[in-house]
């Protein structure tokens, strides 16, 4: 059991790693932030104002959703939907799976919103698409960045799930070369490392983005 | 319809070894994420740069690699050093690890959130640097942290659904089989309900506890409150007033 | 007991010393340097330079060769026992009641059994009024209660020198005189050496032998009680006493 480190190995996996990387990672990761943040502060939204039923019905789902696992709904939706590909399969899951989670971020920040400025909108009489684009959203949005970008993070790095359904995310193409040459070592130990490097410097900003904004409060 | 049901019932003894198996990795995941959170917790608050900087990089190590990059490197790379682990193991070792690494932050900001003050009463009475934070800051942070963990182990139930891929054959493979005898929906819709539920009891477990400490700090709590789903990831509690 | 500070942004060029059971209130704007000064004595805090001895020993740091050297931690550990100290936010622990506030540092600091230590406790409550609040939890009780509880947790460990950071600055106007009522009784049956910084004047009068006015982290003015709040020698002790009583008493001695 001599195994080492060997550099040609690692020099030919890395293009396949880095071609997942941009391909399938972090399209995802973009695309499913963009899902989760809009549908999260629709489903926010809803919770809030619309009538006690829905707003209980709609809570169940949200809860049933974020206390599930991404793997099996990735697997329930892959084959629900055969005739759809599986990596849009992958970023609708992603995107509603974390809109869960982005929902109670939004909630948070809707109920900092002082009482005070709901009772200002009532004296204005003003109407109920005003209330929520004028002044709950944008003073409710502002917080909520760092949170984003958290779930962003999170949301990148859970996506080597991606593999139960056959989409050759970074992890899968490095697992496919590391069963064709008889050898992970590099393969595994490079993605591990590409998602250090692209992860561990963004929370870092976002970090500091996090002390901006409660210093500027 | 009665035929999937036939078929569950006939399925039922494997789902439920597969149910024995997610709720091993989740209890023993648990179990050393807890007991990493709390080493790298405490060593990542330290005045000692040595002892902290050892905890911040183990941290943010296991949190920036991903934990399926991390499964797949315990399953498939440490064997070819000759370092061969039943799939148990490896399984609880990459759960452990991975959110012990995320526990830890959560460990180390109830500490940093115990009020100052608390610390100068140690130091006035005298009480050595260990027993003040046994006896006197870990209890009172505790309290804080259960909500956050409380998340954490829900995310960890979710995160042992990868395991099929080292060869489990946990809760998620088992209803993967009962979908080739009933229909995608069934079996899916049986597997998240079994998911839900444990998701539901290990939060209510964790809320039961949350309750336990925070009267132990004098601060009752009302049973609907302890018995809510709803724990704060967001640290923000709901209002009921309803706008609108 | 000797105390001597240097080149500290908030105490500068300070020397004094106390006396074993002197009772010594340190009076002054706030920012002078007061609280720090007990904070420094209960090692909560490390002077940048300067030595603290505590029956002629060093406390945190001593001279050794021209150098400042910092003490062992268990020398520190051992004078510091010597030492209690009663805080503004009374840093009660929430965790345990009061019973057990009272007696986890006897128990676990000094070895006392547990019987011992319980016997001690009740002693104490009853003498600061809350011999039925053993069983509570601190945050069930008001302020005022919470500090007395505070004031029988430092007396549990027999200290030899007992530190008042503003004891009553945090509680409502009506119930300081309970916890002033206690301390001064403390002070009239025991002998413990006292450092107090406080905003009641009347109870600095009655309770202390000396007052030390401070100002930008000097001491500008020492004297005592007697002397100090009817004549002040220096003018900013004169305002300083005017703007904080109004001061009769110096308007008298005018």
């Amino acid at each position: 059991m001599n195994v080492v480190w060997e550099w040609d190995k690692a020099f030919e996996v890395l293009p396949v790693l880095l071609s997942g990387f941009f391909q399938v990672t972090l399209l995802v990761t973009v695309l499913s932030t963009v899902i989760a943040a809009v549908l999260g502060l629709v489903i926010a939204i809803v919770r809030r104002s619309a009538p006690r039923p829905i707003g209980r019905v709609v809570g169940f789902v949200v809860d049933f959703i974020r206390m599930t696992p991404i793997v099996v709904q990735l697997l329930f939706a892959y084959y629900a939907f055969l005739n759809v590909s599986p990596i849009v399969i992958g970023i609708a899951v992603f995107g509603i799976h974390y809109s869960t989670y982005m929902a109670e971020v939004y909630r948070a920040g809707i109920d900092s919103v002082p009482e005070s400025q709901w009772e200002a909108t009532t004296a204005l009489s003003m109407s109920r698409y005003r209330i929520w684009t004028a002044v709950v959203v944008p003073q409710a949005l502002r917080a909520t960045a760092p949170a984003l970008g958290n779930y962003a993070i999170s949301m990148f790095k859970d996506t080597p799930f991606l593999l139960t359904i056959g989409v050759v995310e970074m992890v899968q193409a490095g697992l496919i070369f590391g069963g064709n040459n008889f050898k992970y070592l590099e393969a595994i130990t490079i993605a591990g490392v590409i998602f250090l490097l692209a992860s561990y410097p963004t929370s870092l900003l976002i970090g500091r983005l996090e002390k901006r904004l409660a210093f500027s409060n | 319809m009665a035929d999937n049901f036939d078929a569950l019932l006939n399925a039922l003894p494997l789902i439920l070894e597969g149910l024995i198996i997610t709720l091993q990795l989740t209890v023993g995941g648990a179990i050393l994420a807890m007991a990493t959170a709390v080493v790298l917790g405490v060593l990542a608050q330290q005045d000692n740069i040595l002892l902290r900087g050892f905890a911040r990089v183990i941290i943010e190590f296991f949190r920036g690699t991903s934990l399926v990059v991390q499964l797949f490197w315990l399953f498939f790379v440490l064997p070819q050093f000759g370092l061969s682990f039943p799939a148990m193991a490896v399984g609880i070792a990459a759960l452990g690890l991975n959110y012990g690494a995320y526990g830890a932050e959560i460990v180390r900001g109830s500490i940093n959130s115990v009020p100052a003050g608390q610390w100068e009463a140690t130091t006035a009475l005298s009480l050595s640097k260990l027993q003040g934070m046994r006896r006197v800051i870990f209890p009172q942070a505790w309290a804080l942290m259960i909500p956050s963990l409380s998340n954490l182990l829900v995310h960890l139930l979710k995160g042992t659904a990868i395991v099929s891929f080292i060869t489990m054959a946990d809760l998620t493979f088992r209803i993967d089989q009962l979908r080739v005898d009933t229909n995608t929906f069934f079996a899916y819709g049986v597997g998240l309900v079994l998911y839900f539920l444990i998701a539901y009891v290990l939060t209510l477990a964790m809320n039961a506890l949350e309750a336990r400490a925070k009267h132990k700090l004098g601060r009752g709590v009302s049973l609907p409150e302890a018995l809510n789903l709803r724990s704060a990831d967001t640290g923000v509690t709901s209002s009921t007033k309803e706008h609108v | 007991m000797e105390k001597r500070y240097g080149d500290n942004v908030v105490l500068r060029g300070l020397n004094f010393d106390v006396a074993k059971g002197d009772r010594v209130t340190l009076i002054g704007p706030s920012g002078s340097g007061k609280t720090t000064i007990l904070r420094l004595v209960m090692t909560l805090e490390e002077a940048e330079g300067g030595y603290i001895f505590v029956d002629g020993e060093p406390l945190t740091h001593e001279e050794r060769g021209g150098a400042r050297v910092e003490m062992k931690g268990s020398h520190k550990h051992r004078l510091r026992q010597r030492i209690g100290m009663v805080f503004q936010q009374f840093n009660l622990f929430p965790n345990m009641t009061v019973m057990q506030n009272i007696i986890e540092a006897p128990v676990h600091v000094l070895g006392m059994s547990k019987k011992a230590a319980i016997a001690k406790a009740e002693g104490l409550l009853e003498q600061v009024g809350l011999a039925d609040k053993a069983h509570s939890h601190p945050l069930e009780l008001s302020g005022g209660q919470q500090q007395r509880v505070a004031i029988a947790r430092a007396l549990a460990m027999d200290p030899e020198i007992l530190l008042l950071d503003e004891v009553t600055s945090a509680l409502d106007p009506e119930i300081v005189g309970e916890v002033l009522g206690i301390l001064r009784h403390i002070a009239e049956t025991t002998d413990i050496t006292m450092l107090i910084v406080t905003h009641e004047m009347q109870f600095a009068r009655d309770v202390s032998n000396r007052v030390l006015m401070f100002d930008g982290g000097r001491i500008i003015e020492e004297a005592t009680p007697e002397v100090m709040f009817s004549n002040p020698q220096h003018e900013r002790t004169q305002s300083f006493l005017q703007a904080v009583l109004g001061n009769p008493m110096v308007e008298a001695a005018e």
